[in-house]
């Protein structure tokens, strides 16, 4: 059984993999904004078959509270091998660009967050020398586009971040994560004209759960995204700075 | 972004809709914008377009289609909310399909009250059809098993309404089609059940006159009854078919598995696959399909109240012109009669479906105000699309079951008139008083056009 802590669980992606730890009868630690929210992923979740599920209502950017809301995730569960970080927002462009305030904020959520989240996970589970950590990043951060690098500045150091930090802990037996996920139609992107590359949350939830139980280490999600963003990353810069994508 | 949504569609809107549409696949209607709706705290999408709940989109005709106006896709909503083990009383939202509360309850001894031939529809759908099953003689309709439930309108915010609460709202809402707000969760009671299997028994019989003998004998000591009728059988054998009754299994020593995987009929048909000669061929060949007059087995519950739902797609064998639904319910008084005048109206065109299903419904009275089941019996069938020479004979059938004091089922329904919906269906006007100024659907502007 597997003592779970999930950031962001109330992300549509999150939902959908929690649904699979639940089946599995894990136990899950969830933590979201929204209070009434966060309740009913929770009953859903034990309902589901989850052994334990309990919630703490939390706004990830206050990052002096991250050591507490850790330690509290392993004392009530009674220990912590999982971590999911999922929570994120989508940047407006537009807005970041005209001021730096906002610049900073989406930097603040989408980054400096994880970051933080990641420092004082890594070190738990490096004195462990075992767990998973798996956190949700962007094809964004594989190269900066004008329509929103700003977004893809964030998951790109997300992404860096977490190269190091597997290179770091593979000694200590501890599986780091990186899900790049392409377009998925959620909330988050309700605005969006969809098109035959887009996901449903129900495909790439269900691949994070199975990255996490394959111990994989990068994934693109869905899978074709790793050949597009091959493609992408290799165009010259002189050409890319010409294209309109 | 997010300032609200346009109402005139694009090209590219179009194709991104296609997934939007009825089980019988006619008519079409093509919506300005589909909304996703995730929680039951948000707000209704801010447009000036008519705004309509879809489900999974097993309504056979346009009851869940708006044609230029937003449908709120719900399956996002669909969490459990609360489930009381010893009680059975079960919360979810609305978007939980039947199937979902199966793989929870089955195993806790718990079963749905009432059952429709498919078990992937919403709990809202369920509600807003108020769906029956095999065991309308027993239990009545789905929505005598709901407790309560939460409803989201355009003037009056999240209200709740049950039997106390909110009655002559909550009464609307039993079979209102979606019109009268968004439902966003739901209280229903489920039944208790030793195990998941059925016992059940299909029986041979020769004609109609059998039927209404084995219904009456049947409907007494069995929970489950409902009858296969070969559509195209005329004269002595007219209303010939196969009885199937059944009841919730007692203790076993070995259960049933459920049978068979499940497959997806590919692709849409060039052609409807539903020909007088293919019909006339597989209709005789069913109701030999077993030697004995009397079968007898102790079946899972997948296959004995779904069997449909092993085949994916179904509706795609009857090509992209797609199939007409008609289902409708004649009075006790004259049952025998009138079924009788349909069967032959269908027999005489040669057309007509594989499965053809006959059922007497009993004295359970929903409190729905556009429910559909009352005293008496109902003959459902398909219909695959000959454009007009269908319609002639729906409209032919609709005469015989007005005239029989009857009622034609809206959530099956692609083409009433106005003026048989009214008569069908009384309350209407009662019913009007509660539909959500901003909501509508296909179905109503069509039948109401002409009030």
């Amino acid at each position: 059984m597997r003592h779970i802590l999930i950031i962001g669980a109330t992300s549509a992606i999150a939902e959908v993999t929690a649904r699979r730890f639940a089946r599995d009868g894990d136990r899950l630690y969830l933590v979201a904004r929204n209070p009434e929210r966060l309740e009913s992923v929770a009953s859903d979740l034990r309902l589901c078959g989850a052994t334990q599920v309990e919630t703490m209502v939390m706004d990830v950017n206050g990052t002096d509270r991250h050591v507490e809301m850790i330690a509290q995730a392993e004392t009530v569960m009674g220990g912590l091998d999982t971590v999911l970080i999922a929570h994120g927002t989508l940047s407006n462009q537009q807005a970041c660009e005209a001021s730096f305030k906002e610049t900073l904020r989406e930097l603040q959520t989408n980054c400096l967050s994880v970051i933080s989240l990641l420092t004082h996970v890594a070190n738990c589970f490096e004195t462990k020398k075992r767990g998973t950590i798996a956190v949700i990043s962007s094809v964004a951060g594989d190269r900066g586009r004008k329509s929103n690098y700003v977004y893809g500045t964030a998951k790109a150091a997300v992404s860096v971040f977490l190269q190091g930090l597997r290179n770091r802990l593979y000694r200590s037996g501890v599986n780091v994560i990186t899900i790049k996920a392409g377009f998925v139609d959620t909330p988050m992107t309700a605005d969006f004209c969809k098109g035959f590359l887009w996901a449903s949350s129900e495909k790439v939830g269900n691949g994070i759960y199975r990255s996490i139980q394959r111990k994989r280490d990068e994934v693109y999600l869905p899978w074709f995204w790793r050949w597009i963003m091959l493609v992408i990353r290799l165009l010259p810069e002189g050409v890319f700075k010409k294209t309109n994508i | 972004m997010g300032d609200g949504i346009d109402c005139r569609w694009t090209p590219l809107a179009r194709h991104l809709m296609k997934d939007y549409v009825s089980w019988g696949r006619y008519p079409k209607a093509i919506p300005a914008a589909v909304h996703r709706v995730h929680w039951t705290d948000e707000l209704l999408p801010n447009t000036t377009c008519s705004l309509l709940p879809y489900g999974n989109g097993r309504s056979y005709g346009d009851s869940c289609l708006n044609d230029g106006g937003v449908l709120l896709d719900m399956r996002d909503l669909n969490r459990m909310l609360s489930f009381d083990r010893s009680t059975g009383v079960l919360r979810c939202e609305a978007g939980v399909l039947l199937a979902d509360i199966l793989v929870l309850a089955v195993p806790m001894g718990w079963f749905l009250p009432v059952t429709p031939g498919t078990r992937f529809v919403t709990v809202g759908g369920a509600i807003a059809n108020d769906v029956h099953g095999k065991n309308h003689h027993r239990t009545g309709t789905f929505g005598q098993h709901v407790l309560g439930m939460a409803l989201r309108r355009s003037d009056r915010g999240i209200v709740l309404c049950s039997a106390t609460e909110n009655t002559e709202l909550f009464h609307a809402t039993i079979g209102g089609l979606g019109l009268t707000g968004v439902i966003l969760w739901a209280e229903i009671r489920l039944r208790p059940i030793a195990n998941h299997a059925v016992d059940s028994e299909t029986i041979r019989f020769p004609n109609l006159d059998a039927f209404f003998d084995l219904s009456s004998e049947s409907d007494r000591d069995y929970e489950y009854t409902v009858a296969w009728v070969d559509c195209l059988a005329r004269g002595n054998a007219l209303g010939r078919g196969l009885f199937m009754r059944g009841s919730h299994a007692a203790p076993q020593e070995r259960l049933p598995a459920p049978s068979g995987r499940t497959r997806s009929f590919p692709v849409d048909m060039p052609f409807p696959l539903v020909n007088a000669w293919s019909l006339r061929a597989f209709n005789n060949l069913y109701y030999r399909k077993q030697l004995a007059r009397v079968h007898r087995s102790i079946t899972h519950y997948k296959s004995f109240f779904f069997p449909l739902d092993n085949i994916l797609h179904w509706n795609r064998l009857y090509g992209r012109r797609g199939f007409l639904q008609y289902q409708c319910v004649v009075s006790p008084e004259s049952a025998k009669e009138s079924v009788r005048a349909l069967l032959e109206a269908i027999a005489t065109a040669r057309s007509g479906s594989f499965l053809s299903v006959l059922k007497v419904f009993g004295n359970r009275f929903s409190p729905g105000l556009l429910s559909f089941p009352r005293p008496g019996v109902t003959l459902a069938l398909d219909f695959p699309n000959q454009g007009r020479r269908t319609l002639d004979l729906l409209d032919q059938l609709d005469r015989i079951v007005a005239s029989a004091g009857g009622a034609v089922y809206p959530a099956k329904d692609a083409r009433m008139s106005g003026e048989h919906f009214l008569q069908y269906f009384p309350r209407w006007k009662e019913f009007q008083r509660h539909i959500d100024p901003r909501f509508s659907s296909s179905f109503w502007r069509r039948i109401t056009t002409r009030i």
